[in-house]
C-alpha cells in the first residue's frame, strides 16, 4: 500500500491554466497526420477517442521496464507491475469516488463490465417470471446480455420508452417498475443521440422498489464528472478507450457488499484463495472477478488518462466540449436538408444527423476523402434507430481536442455531399 | 477528389435517385431477402424464372446510393439471361468488386457493370456493391435469406 501511495505521489497532477485547445492537440500524436492528403479531422471520438502521449509512454514505460506479471511475484520486476496496476485502480476509485478500490473491477471494456454484473449478478438472482428494465436508447452491449439472461431464466425484458427528441418517458419509467422488477440498467449518456439521462432520478425510483441499478457509462466517463456516492448506484461501467486510454481497459464498479454476494464472473488463476480437485476457495475483491493475467499495460494506461484529465481539467474540457457541441448544432442546422437526430434538452459530445435523400454511408465514405471521420450506421443502437424509423445515422462525435475550424470543415463537407447527390 | 469521383460516377447517382424496376415482382417465382447487418442496407429481389430464363426481375428496399445503383443495374443486367449466363455475371461482378477480376484485361460480360469496380479501393463499400447481386443468386438458388456478413 506505501508503495501505491508514493506511486501517484510521484506522479501527483498539476492542473494547467487556461484552455489552449492547440497546445491540448501537440498531446495526441495520432491527430498530426492527413488522410487522403487532408487534414485528419477526427470526429469519430464516442466509438474511440485518441490517447495522449503521456498514456502512450506509461504504458511502455511498463513493457520496457516492468513487463512481468502481477500478484504473483516477489520480485522486483513483478512487485513494479503489481505497484502500477493497483495504483491505476486507485486512480479510479478517486475519479469515481468509490468508496473502495476493491469496488472498482478492471474489465476490458464496459460491454465486459456488463456481462460481468449479468452472470455474476443476474443468473444468481434474477428467476422465473422477474423483470428487468432498460431502456430504448440502449447500446447493444446493454441489451444483449439482458436478453440472453431473461432467455436462459424464464425472465421479461421491459424497455423505458422515449420520444421522438430522445429523451426517457419518465413517467412511463415509473410505471414499469413493481414488485416483479429486480433489476435495471440504463445508460448514463445515449451513444447514438448524445442525450444526457436523469440517472439520479433513475436510480432512487430504482431503490424506491428495492431494485439494483447499473449504470452504463461508457459515453460520460470521457465528458463529465462521475461520483458513484452521490449516484448511489449499484453498478456503473466504462471503457478506457472512449477516454483517452488503450483498449483493452475498462472498469466495472459495484458496491462491496453486492460484489461479495455475486458468483464471480471467469474462473481460474488470481481469483482463488485455494484451490484442491474437492473444492475451490475464491478470492477477496477485487480478485475474485480477476481471472488470468488482465491487460495490465492498458489498465496503467488508463490510470495515466485519468491523470492526463487531472491535469487539463475535466470540468474545462466538458465546458469546451459544450460550447463545441452548441457550434456545431447551429452550423449544421443551418444546413438545409441536414436533419439532427437526437434533440434531448440535455447533451453531450454527440450529434446525429441525416441529409434528405443520401444515406449516411455514402455520406461516411464522401467525408473520409476529406479526411473527416466519422461514424455512419446504426451506431449498435438498431432499437433507437427503429424508434426513429430511420436506417442509420451519421453521427459525429466530439472531444476537447476539436476545434471550431474543424467543424467548420465537416460542415463545408456536408454542403458538399449535397451538391454531388443534387 | 478523384477516387470520390471514380465511386460516385455519374451513371451510379442517377440509378440511385431513379432506381430501375423498383418495386415488387407480383408473379415472381423466386425470391430472396439480402441483409447487410453492418450498415443497414436491407432489399429483397424477386425472380419470374420460366424455360431456365429470367423473364423478369425486380427489387425494393432501402441502402446506400451504391447498394441501391448497382441493385438497378442488376435487374436490368440480368434480366432475359439464362439462369447460367445471370449466375456467370454474378460471379464476374463478384470478382471484379474484390479485385479477383480485373475487368480490363481479363475477358467478361460485365459492360457497364464494371462502373462498380472502383469500390474495391473502398474495402468498407464492397458488401454494399454486392448485397442485390449475392441476393439474386440466392433467389435463383431458392434460399430464402442472404446476409453479407
Amino acid at each position: 500500500m506505501a508503495a501505491i501511495v508514493e506511486e501517484l505521489i510521484t506522479i501527483k497532477p498539476k492542473p494547467r491554466d487556461g484552455w489552449d485547445v492547440e497546445r491540448i492537440r501537440k498531446d495526441f500524436p495520432v491527430l498530426r497526420q492527413t488522410v487522403n492528403d487532408k487534414p485528419l479531422v477526427y470526429l469519430d471520438n464516442a466509438a474511440s477517442s485518441q490517447v495522449p502521449m503521456m498514456v502512450i509512454e506509461r504504458g511502455a514505460q511498463y513493457i520496457e521496464q516492468e513487463h512481468s506479471n502481477i500478484h504473483r511475484g516477489v520480485h522486483y520486476l513483478s512487485m513494479k507491475a503489481t505497484t502500477a496496476y493497483e495504483g491505476a485502480r486507485e486512480k479510479v476509485k478517486r475519479f469515481i469516488n468509490a468508496r473502495e478500490a476493491k469496488e472498482c473491477i478492471f474489465v476490458r471494456g464496459a460491454t465486459e463490465g456488463i456481462n460481468l454484473v449479468m452472470h455474476g449478478y443476474g443468473r444468481k438472482f434474477i428467476g422465473p417470471g422477474d423483470e428487468i428494465v432498460i431502456s430504448a436508447m440502449e447500446h447493444h452491449a446493454n441489451i444483449v446480455p439482458w436478453q440472453m439472461l431473461c432467455e436462459e431464466k424464464g425472465a421479461k425484458l421491459r424497455v423505458i420508452p422515449m420520444n421522438d427528441a430522445g429523451e426517457l418517458l419518465m413517467d412511463e419509467y415509473d410505471a414499469l417498475l413493481n414488485e416483479k422488477t429486480r433489476f435495471v440498467a440504463v445508460a448514463h449518456v445515449s451513444n447514438a443521440l448524445g442525450t444526457i439521462n436523469p440517472v439520479k432520478e433513475i436510480i432512487e425510483r430504482a431503490h424506491k422498489y428495492g431494485v439494483p441499478i447499473l449504470i452504463d457509462g461508457a459515453q460520460q466517463a470521457p465528458h463529465g464528472t462521475i461520483d458513484v456516492q452521490d449516484l448511489d448506484c449499484d453498478f456503473y461501467t466504462f471503457s478506457g478507450h472512449k477516454m483517452f486510454a488503450p483498449t483493452g481497459s475498462g472498469v466495472v464498479y459495484g458496491k462491496a457488499r453486492l460484489l461479495e454476494q455475486m458468483n464471480p464472473f471467469q474462473g481460474g488463476g488470481d481469483m482463488i484463495k485455494s484451490v484442491t480437485f474437492e473444492k475451490t476457495i475464491y478470492a477477496d475483491l477485487p480478485n475474485k472477478f480477476e481471472a488470468g493475467t488482465p491487460a495490465i499495460a492498458s489498465q496503467i494506461g488508463l490510470g495515466a488518462a485519468i491523470d492526463y484529465l487531472n491535469i487539463i481539467g475535466r470540468e474545462k474540457a466538458a465546458a469546451y466540449e459544450h460550447e463545441l457541441l452548441r457550434y456545431a448544432t447551429e452550423r449544421l442546422s443551418a444546413i438545409e436538408g441536414v436533419r439532427i437526430i437526437g434533440t434531448a434538452r440535455e447533451k453531450l459530445s454527440v450529434l446525429s444527423f441525416t441529409i434528405e435523400n443520401v444515406h449516411p454511408h455514402d455520406i461516411g465514405t464522401i467525408l473520409d476523402q476529406q479526411g473527416i471521420a466519422i461514424r455512419a450506421g446504426h451506431h449498435c443502437a438498431q432499437p433507437v434507430m427503429q424508434r426513429l424509423k430511420i436506417p442509420a445515422t451519421a453521427r459525429a462525435s466530439f472531444a476537447f481536442y476539436n476545434t471550431k475550424a474543424e467543424v467548420d470543415v465537416l460542415a463545408d463537407a456536408i454542403e458538399k455531399v449535397i451538391e454531388v447527390f443534387s | 477528389m478523384s477516387e470520390l469521383s471514380e465511386l460516385y460516377q455519374q451513371v451510379i447517382l442517377d440509378h440511385n435517385k431513379k432506381p430501375r424496376n423498383f418495386h415488387k415482382l407480383e408473379n415472381a417465382n423466386h425470391s430472396a431477402e439480402g441483409f447487410n447487418p453492418l450498415c443497414g442496407d436491407h432489399l429483397n429481389v424477386y425472380l419470374h424464372v420460366e424455360d431456365d430464363q429470367v423473364k423478369d426481375v425486380s427489387f425494393e428496399g432501402s441502402g446506400c446510393a451504391i447498394s441501391k445503383a448497382s441493385a438497378s443495374m442488376m435487374t436490368q443486367a440480368v434480366k432475359g439471361k439464362t439462369k447460367a449466363e445471370a449466375e456467370k455475371l454474378f460471379n464476374e461482378f463478384h470478382r471484379m468488386a474484390t479485385g479477383q477480376l480485373n475487368e480490363e484485361t481479363e475477358p467478361n460480360d460485365l459492360g457497364k457493370l464494371t462502373i462498380f469496380a472502383g469500390v474495391r479501393d473502398f474495402p468498407a463499400r464492397v458488401k454494399c456493391a454486392t448485397l442485390s447481386w449475392h441476393t439474386m443468386h440466392a433467389a435463383l438458388n431458392e434460399q430464402q435469406k442472404v446476409s453479407t456478413e
